[in-house]
This record gives C-alpha cells, sequence and structure tokens, in this order.
C-alpha cells in the first residue's frame, strides 16, 4: 500500500509537461462583450454580411441564456466582460514555406512531439495549425486540391466558398442550440473547413493542433466538415495548452455534416492544462460537438481521448437521421487532482434500421469526478434501431467521484436499447496475480489501465495512438491508492 | 412565460386550499402531525407542482393531474356499507391480519388483531399520535423531511391519519399484516395517506399494501409511508397496486436501515392511470441489505413511473434492484433509479437492473438509471434494457404447437417472474403469479372482482 501511495505521489506531483509561453506579438481587441465587438469581430475578418448576421442572431441569443446548471461539475462564476475575444497574430503571415514561418513557432511544434516538417514528409498528414484562433500555415494543400477537397481555416472558407458555408453553418449546432455553443456563434474567430466532394476517398487523415495562446484569450474556435455522397475522410484533433494559473475559457463548436453513404471519423486528443494539484488554473472546456448523418447509410465515428481540461463539458452527438445510418461514440475520460468532467454523447435515431454504439471509459483519481452523460432517443419513426451503451469506470483513489446519468428514451416496440454500466476499482486478486508472476504494481497497473482503455485506443488513428497511449501513461499509471 | 404562469397556479390552487382547509385539518388530527404543515406547504409552494422541468419529475408531468380539481378528504366518513361486505381480496388464500383504510382513514370497523405478540401496536395513526404520542414523535417526518419531493411535502401538509405499526425490540409478527388502502366517492377525491412502521432492533414483520379503486370517480392518492427498520431487523413491504384508469397515484417510501438489518421492498402495478413511486432507501448502518424489487403492466393510456433512491450511507452494504414493465398500446413508462455511495462507504455493492418490454409502436418508455459514486472500493452496476419479445423464442414455441398469443402470455410471464420469484411470502408469490398472468391475459383490463368497471 505505501508503494502505491508513494507512486500515487510521484505521478500526481509531476509538473505539466507542455507548460510555455510564445512569444508572438497578437493582435487583440478590447476585453468584453457587446454588440460592437460581434460586429469587430466579423468586421476585422472582413466577413460578408450572411456571417454578421450569424454572429448578431447567435449574441442576441446568448443574451437570454443562462449558463446551464444540470452538469455534475461545479464551475466557478465566469466573467465574459473580462475576456477577449479575437487574438491573432499580429502580421498576417503568408508562408510558401516553412523557413518563412516564426521559427518560435516552429519550436513550440517540436516542443509539442509533432514538428510541421517530420509530419509533412512522414507521417503524410496534412497539418492546419492553429494557433490562437487564426491558421498560420495550411499544409498538403495543394495535394488535397487535386481531388477536390477543400480544407482551409474557416475565415478562408468564407471568403472562398461562401456558398458552401452558408449551406451548412449552423446545420448541426443551431446558433441558439445552448450557452456555449450560442456564444462560440457569436464571436468565433477561425477554425478549420473541410469539404470532401461526391465519391472522393480522402487520402490522408486530416488534422488540426489547436493551442490557446494569449493570455487571457478564450479560444473559440469552429470547425465544419462536410462529408458529400460516398465520401470518406479522418479527422484529427488534438491540443496542449502551456501552463498559465489564470483560468481560461474554451468554447469550441464542432459540425459534421454526413450526406448518402459517407463517412466521417473524428478523434480528439485533449491534454489541457487541467490545473495544478491545488485545482488552481486550468482550461475550462465547454465544447459543442454533433454530426448529423443526413443520408442513408451514412455514418459518423467520434473517438476521444480526454485527460486535461479543469472541467470539461463535452458531449459529441450524432443525429441519425438517414435511414441504415450509422453513429459511434469511443471515450476514454481521465480526470485527475481537482478535474471535474462531465462528458457522454447523444444518439438520436431518426430514421430506420439506425444503429449507434457507445463505449466510455472513465478513470479518476485524486479528488476529481468524473461524470458520463448521455442520451439515447428512438423516435416513434426510427424501426429496428439498435443501441448499444457500455460505460464503465474505474476508480483510483478513494476521494474521487465516478458517476453515470444516462437517459434512455424508447419510442417504438422493434428497437432494441441495452445499455450496462459497471464502477469498481483494480482489484486487488488482479494486481496480485501480476506480482506472483514478477511484474511491480507499478507495471501492473499500467498494464490494467491499459487493458481498461484499450477498446477505444483501439479506434484512434496510429499517430494517435502512440500520443494517447503516451498521454495516459503520464496521467495515469501508478496513480492507484 | 405561459407555462410559468400556468405552473404557479396549479401550485397556487393547492396552496389556497391548504388556507381553507386549514381548520378543518388541524381539527382532525394531532399535534404532532399538526405542527408540520406550515413549513411542509412553504417547501411545496417554492417547488410547485413538478413537470418535465423537475430533474425527477422529467419523464412524468404531474400538472395536468393535478389540475382538475378534487376535494380533499378532510374528515373521517365512514361508508355507509360495510367494507368487508363490499370488498373481497385478490389474495384469499393468504393467511394474514387485515386492516383497512378508507380515502386515507384508518376505517372504524377494523377489528382488534388477535395473537399478537406482546408490545406490538396497530392502529390508527392519528389515534396513536394523540395517545402515545412517545411512540410517534422520534420518527414521524424524520426522514420524509430530508425529501425534495414537493409531493412529498404536500402529503405532510395535508396528512390526518393513516396506518401506524410499532414492533417492540425482538418481536416476531408471523402472519403478515395485509393493510388494504380503499378509495370510495363519489365526487373527485384528494386523498392524503401518511403511514408509519417503526421495527425496532432484532424484530421481523412483514406487509402488504393493496392499493384499490372502489367506484369509479377520479381520485389523486398521495400516501407517503415511512418504515424504520432497526438493528438486525428483518422486514419485508410489499405494495401490490390496483387502481382504475382515472386515478393519480403517488406512493412515496422512505425506509431507514440500522445496522445488519434486511429490508425487501416490493412494488407490483397491475392497473393504475397515472402511477408514480418512490422508493428511498438510507443505510444508517453497516452490513445491511435492500432488495428492491418493482414490476408493473400497463396498457390504454396508462402511466408508471419508479423512482428509487438508495442511499448508501454506511459502508459494507448491499443493495439489489430490479424493475422490469410490460407496456401495451399507448401506455407510457418511466424509470428512472440512483444509487449514491457516500465518500466512505467502502466495500459497498449496488446493483441495479431495468428491463422494458415494449408491445406496441405507441408505448414508450424512459429509463435513466444513475450512479452517483464517490467511495472507491466498491462493485456497482446497472443495466438497462428495452426490447420487444424475442421473436426466435415465440417462433420455437410455435413451431411446437403453442398458439401465437399463449406463447406470448408465457414468454412475458417468463419476463416477469424473476420479479415475482423475489417475493419472500409464499402464497402471496403464488398468488401474484396467478394475478400476473390472469393481467397477461387481459382477464383482468377491469379492476378485478370490481362492480363498477370503470375502464371505459
Amino acid at each position: 500500500m505505501e508503494d502505491q501511495d508513494k507512486i500515487l505521489h510521484d505521478v500526481t506531483s509531476q509538473d505539466y509537461k507542455y507548460g510555455f509561453v510564445t512569444n508572438i506579438e497578437t493582435d487583440v481587441i478590447p476585453k468584453g462583450l457587446n454588440e460592437n465587438i460581434v460586429r469587430m469581430i466579423s468586421a476585422k475578418k472582413e466577413e460578408p454580411e450572411f456571417m454578421l448576421e450569424f454572429r448578431l442572431k447567435a449574441f442576441r441569443q446568448w443574451q437570454k441564456m443562462k449558463l446551464p446548471d444540470w452538469a455534475y461539475l461545479k464551475i466557478p462564476p465566469i466573467d465574459y466582460q473580462d475576456i477577449i475575444y479575437y487574438a491573432a497574430p499580429k502580421k498576417k503571415p503568408q508562408y510558401e514555406s516553412l523557413d518563412q514561418v516564426d521559427p518560435e513557432l516552429i519550436d513550440t511544434f517540436n516542443k509539442l512531439g509533432i514538428p510541421l516538417e517530420e509530419q509533412k514528409v512522414l507521417a503524410g498528414v496534412a497539418v492546419d495549425a492553429v494557433i490562437d484562433s487564426v491558421s498560420v500555415k495550411t499544409t498538403f494543400k495543394e495535394t488535397l486540391a487535386e481531388k477536390g477537397i477543400i480544407f482551409c481555416s474557416f475565415s478562408e472558407a468564407v471568403k472562398e466558398h461562401p456558398e458552401l458555408v452558408k449551406k451548412y453553418l449552423g446545420m448541426a449546432v443551431p446558433t441558439g442550440d445552448n450557452f456555449f455553443a450560442a456564444l462560440n456563434s457569436a464571436v468565433f474567430s477561425d477554425g478549420s473547413f473541410c469539404y470532401i466532394p461526391k465519391g472522393v476517398r480522402c487520402p490522408m487523415e486530416l488534422s488540426t493542433y489547436f493551442r490557446i495562446n494569449t493570455a487571457g484569450t478564450g479560444q473559440f474556435e469552429r470547425t465544419l466538415i462536410v462529408a458529400d455522397d460516398d465520401s470518406y475522410v479522418s479527422y484529427l484533433e488534438g491540443c496542449t495548452a502551456p501552463m498559465r494559473d489564470e483560468n481560461q475559457l474554451h468554447a469550441a463548436v464542432v459540425e459534421i455534416i454526413a450526406m448518402d453513404r459517407a463517412e466521417v471519423k473524428y478523434s480528439t486528443v485533449q491534454n489541457w492544462y487541467p490545473g495544478n494539484k491545488e485545482g488552481k488554473g486550468g482550461i475550462y472546456n465547454f465544447v459543442t460537438k454533433r454530426g448529423i448523418c443526413r443520408g442513408v447509410f451514412s455514418k459518423i465515428s467520434w473517438t476521444q481521448v480526454e485527460t486535461g481540461s479543469a472541467i470539461t463539458w463535452k458531449y459529441p452527438s450524432c443525429i441519425l437521421m438517414g435511414d441504415n445510418s450509422v453513429g459511434e461514440f469511443n471515450s476514454v475520460a481521465v480526470t485527475n487532482n481537482y478535474q471535474q468532467a462531465d462528458t457522454g454523447t447523444k444518439m438520436i435515431h431518426i430514421g430506420k434500421n439506425t444503429k449507434s454504439t457507445i463505449v466510455s471509459k472513465g478513470i479518476s483519481g485524486g479528488k476529481s469526478d468524473n461524470s458520463y452523460r448521455g442520451l439515447v432517443k428512438v423516435m416513434p419513426g426510427a424501426m429496428n434501431s439498435r443501441n448499444f451503451s457500455q460505460c464503465d469506470s474505474l476508480l483510483l483513489s478513494s476521494t474521487c467521484g465516478a458517476h453515470t446519468f444516462p437517459y434512455i428514451e424508447v419510442g417504438n416496440s422493434s428497437s432494441i436499447v441495452e445499455h450496462e454500466a459497471t464502477t469498481s476499482k483494480i482489484g486487488e486478486d488482479q494486481i496480485f496475480y501480476c506480482n506472483q508472476r514478477g511484474i511491480s504494481t507499478e507495471d501492473a497497473i499500467g498494464m490494467i489501465v491499459n487493458g481498461y482503455a484499450k477498446e477505444v485506443l483501439n479506434k484512434l488513428p496510429m499517430e494517435f495512438a502512440v500520443e494517447a497511449q503516451k498521454l495516459l501513461q503520464i496521467s495515469l499509471e501508478g496513480s492507484v491508492g | 412565460m405561459s407555462a410559468i404562469q400556468e405552473k404557479t397556479a396549479v401550485t397556487e390552487k393547492y396552496l389556497s386550499l391548504f388556507g381553507e382547509s386549514k381548520a378543518a385539518l388541524n381539527e382532525g388530527s394531532s399535534p404532532l402531525l399538526n405542527r408540520m404543515r406550515d413549513i411542509a406547504m412553504k417547501r411545496f409552494g417554492q417547488a410547485g407542482v413538478p413537470d418535465y422541468k423537475n430533474e425527477d419529475y422529467k419523464y412524468t408531468n404531474l400538472k395536468p393531474a393535478f389540475d382538475k380539481s378534487y376535494r380533499p378528504a378532510l374528515v373521517n366518513q365512514s361508508p355507509i356499507v360495510n367494507l368487508h361486505d363490499i370488498f373481497r381480496c385478490d389474495v384469499p388464500e393468504l393467511d394474514a391480519y387485515t386492516i383497512l383504510t378508507i380515502n386515507g382513514w384508518y376505517y372504524s370497523g377494523n377489528t382488534e388483531l388477535a395473537g399478537l405478540p406482546n408490545g406490538v401496536v396497530v392502529g390508527s395513526l392519528q389515534q396513536i399520535a394523540n395517545e402515545r404520542p412517545e411512540l410517534v414523535e422520534n420518527y414521524l417526518n424524520r426522514q420524509a423531511a430530508l425529501s425534495n419531493d414537493p409531493i412529498v411535502a404536500l402529503n405532510t401538509a395535508f396528512a390526518q391519519d393513516g396506518f401506524f405499526l410499532f414492533v417492540p425490540k425482538s418481536a416476531e409478527i408471523e402472519k403478515p399484516i395485509q393493510v388494504i388502502n380503499l378509495m370510495l366517492s363519489e365526487e373527485s377525491l384528494m386523498v392524503t395517506q401518511r403511514n408509519l412502521i417503526v421495527a425496532e432492533d432484532n424484530s421481523r414483520v412483514k406487509i402488504i399494501f393493496c392499493d384499490h379503486t372502489l367506484s369509479a370517480s377520479e381520485f389523486l392518492y398521495n400516501s407517503v409511508t415511512e418504515m424504520f427498520v432497526g438493528q438486525d431487523a428483518v422486514a419485508d413491504f410489499y405494495t401490490i397496486q390496483n387502481q382504475h384508469n382515472n386515478s393519480v397515484s403517488v406512493n412515496s417510501g422512505f425506509f431507514k436501515q440500522g445496522a445488519n438489518s434486511n429490508l425487501m421492498a416490493f412494488n407490483g402495478v397491475l392497473h393504475g392511470g397515472l402511477v408514480r413511486n418512490n422508493v428511498n432507501v438510507q443505510f444508517a448502518g453497516e452490513h445491511s441489505e435492500a432488495n428492491v424489487y418493482g414490476m408493473s403492466f400497463t396498457d390504454k393510456k396508462q402511466h408508471v413511473d419508479n423512482f428509487t433512491y438508495i442511499d448508501h450511507a454506511s459502508a459494507n452494504c448491499l443493495s439489489d434492484q430490479v424493475y422490469k414493465n410490460v407496456l401495451n398500446e399507448e401506455s407510457t413508462g418511466a424509470f428512472a433509479g440512483r444509487i449514491h455511495v457516500a465518500r466512505d462507504a467502502q466495500k459497498t455493492n449496488a446493483f441495479q437492473r431495468n428491463n422494458n418490454v415494449l408491445l406496441s409502436d405507441k408505448a414508450r418508455m424512459q429509463t435513466k438509471p444513475q450512479l452517483i459514486i464517490d467511495a472507491d472500493d466498491v462493485k456497482c452496476s446497472h443495466g438497462a434494457t428495452v426490447g420487444q419479445i424475442d421473436r426466435e423464442a415465440l417462433f420455437f414455441m410455435r413451431s411446437r404447437g403453442i398458439g401465437e398469443s399463449e406463447a406470448r402470455v408465457m414468454l412475458m410471464n417468463a419476463f416477469a417472474y424473476e420479479v415475482i420469484q423475489k417475493i419472500r411470502i409464499e402464497p402471496l408469490r403464488d398468488r401474484i403469479g396467478e394475478l400476473v398472468e390472469k393481467r397477461l391475459k387481459g382477464e383482468i383490463s377491469h379492476c378485478h372482482e370490481c362492480e363498477y368497471k370503470c375502464d371505459c
């Protein structure tokens, strides 16, 4: 037991590895939020009229909304007037090659272990790196353009493909969907836009690394992925944020639209600063992610590994509109110290023969709270629908909490919905079994936790799986009391 | 905006009803009950009549049901007829002590129960609160007051009478006590019943509650039962509900268990218009066990909502919950179960399962099993399924010459049997099994033996 305590102590006393600040000159607007700020953001980005209207509509809806209080979270009051809503690197860089990129920026990526050039050459991944809201560098664009794939920053898309943006923006997450989605819709600074034309299979994994950089800026990015008929795309989102004592707000929106027979895989590894051991600082992560399977036989799958953020409030959802469409949700959520996570999914079955699978693995340690909250709704017309949900929680300390709040609503008699959940700690017998075979307690716990999360990690693309596994090891291995 | 006003309007109605009835309520009751009324009514007023916005009532909107006008049963009006004559129990072979209540009041025609162990007190809550307040004072509203449920507060505000049982230390009541709650009225009636059961350390007691309606009028039945199970005590509490389609029934059970105690809380809904059952169990001592089971069979536009809250406040306790529902026609069902394991309640075992069968496309089922766990050395699980009769099993039976409808009944019976077989009183188990089979065959679509045939 003492051994384990020591290990626990060692692990929990580890410093956040990715804590550093990049000194890039940034262009900021005054603090606070009002209609003028919204107009100013829109003007700075030289947006067309419909975008300004979209933002203003969202802002007016947001003003009437209240912070939702149903989550199992203790959210400290957030002063929305004390946030800078727009920060962009001052000199908008326009690079042809990597040499022209600010060396400090390259350094940032190097520290993160994702050198652009290496990824470009070796991994074959196109990276649209977002630093504080504005895309700095989009790689592989030309290769993708050959196939007709549009993958660019959101502001670029607004300028170059306004008809697509206008058609799909807000389709999955309407402006007034919820408090944070409305806030995002009003002030979002940038993000990624991706359009896969009919019949195209995206040849590489598209990836964006988000970083929050300027102190006191909330990052509000918006991602829109549209997969037209018979297309396929796998999209990766990863994030690490530098250490800061001040809490930072992050309210992102991700929308996915899948047409007939299209398939979209969306994978996330989230490792923002979780705050220190006393629960000070850390990112507030309030994300709205939703995909619509509009077409028949379409498929959207969400895979997430959540290890960071002081507060996580995130429910990647699927609306299964097309007949025979499929939704998937795979999640590993790890909380330690004073972290709080309330995460899960919504699966709305509208079309006939729709299927959804939910696998959620929660791991909590320290004094953290980790909740799964999910909704499976089968509409009366969704005949022969099928859902299977499994939510497991692993408890690593006697002071943490693991909670499960599933909601199941079934409206016809030909559908089958199953939900199961278990909560337990690592069995003494399991550890004993390993010890007996010469495996140290620390290794044994690592093995068990990794095995526990394997089901989800296996769903991640190769490059991510490695990073995710590393993250799990950093935040968890041996932290069993 | 209008929804808020509407909600306030319904709540206001009960606030003013309370104001009008207060004198009568106080007069017909005991000071022990009267002293809690105002505070309870204030709490009710704050929360209001629950609708889907109240998270605990997400799937049961009580507003329309409460919006109708009911006359509260403020005085103990014994019916002209002898209730023993007009009511015949569905469980005739059962050898049990029988107690009747009428419209929430202890029936004056109840006879003295013979052969009870020394010191057992059974009777009207109001009468005993007046005559022997020391038996009531330390228990009444001690558990129910902890609840946030506005309907429980409403009960506390309006309660005047009900069933009372006190079982002293180490006493064992061998025969079960069957309490038959009857409702009989010519006009729409609001019935408030408050029951209190105290089973002291090392006692043994079995109680069966049967809820019935005897007339076709609309009833709003609000019943709260508090049961205190002492150390090493074993207590069984069964509720069988068989009410007509125009009745609204909210039953709340509060169980507090001492160390090493064993509780069985069983709930069977054979028939009812809108039924909401709350079961709250609190483990106040270690090494206790709670078995919480329920089943319901619904059709037409019936609605049954089971809500459980198991508070594992002490270590080393076990709770087991199984709820099964069979829904037909346009009926709707809901289940919400919450297991809360407190910070130091280590070595807790808590299990919960909810299985549902939908027989028609217009039936709806909503379920939200929840786990809130703040300790680490626990084994907790929950599971919920919504599905239909297994086609392969049906095919198997039909290929062996069993008719489709009979095969269906057999399969549903088998589905329900898992819950039925948990019943620890053998004659009751057999009888419930028969009743369920009858119910599934549609033979008691009218309340069994009821002359009113109110089921229109």
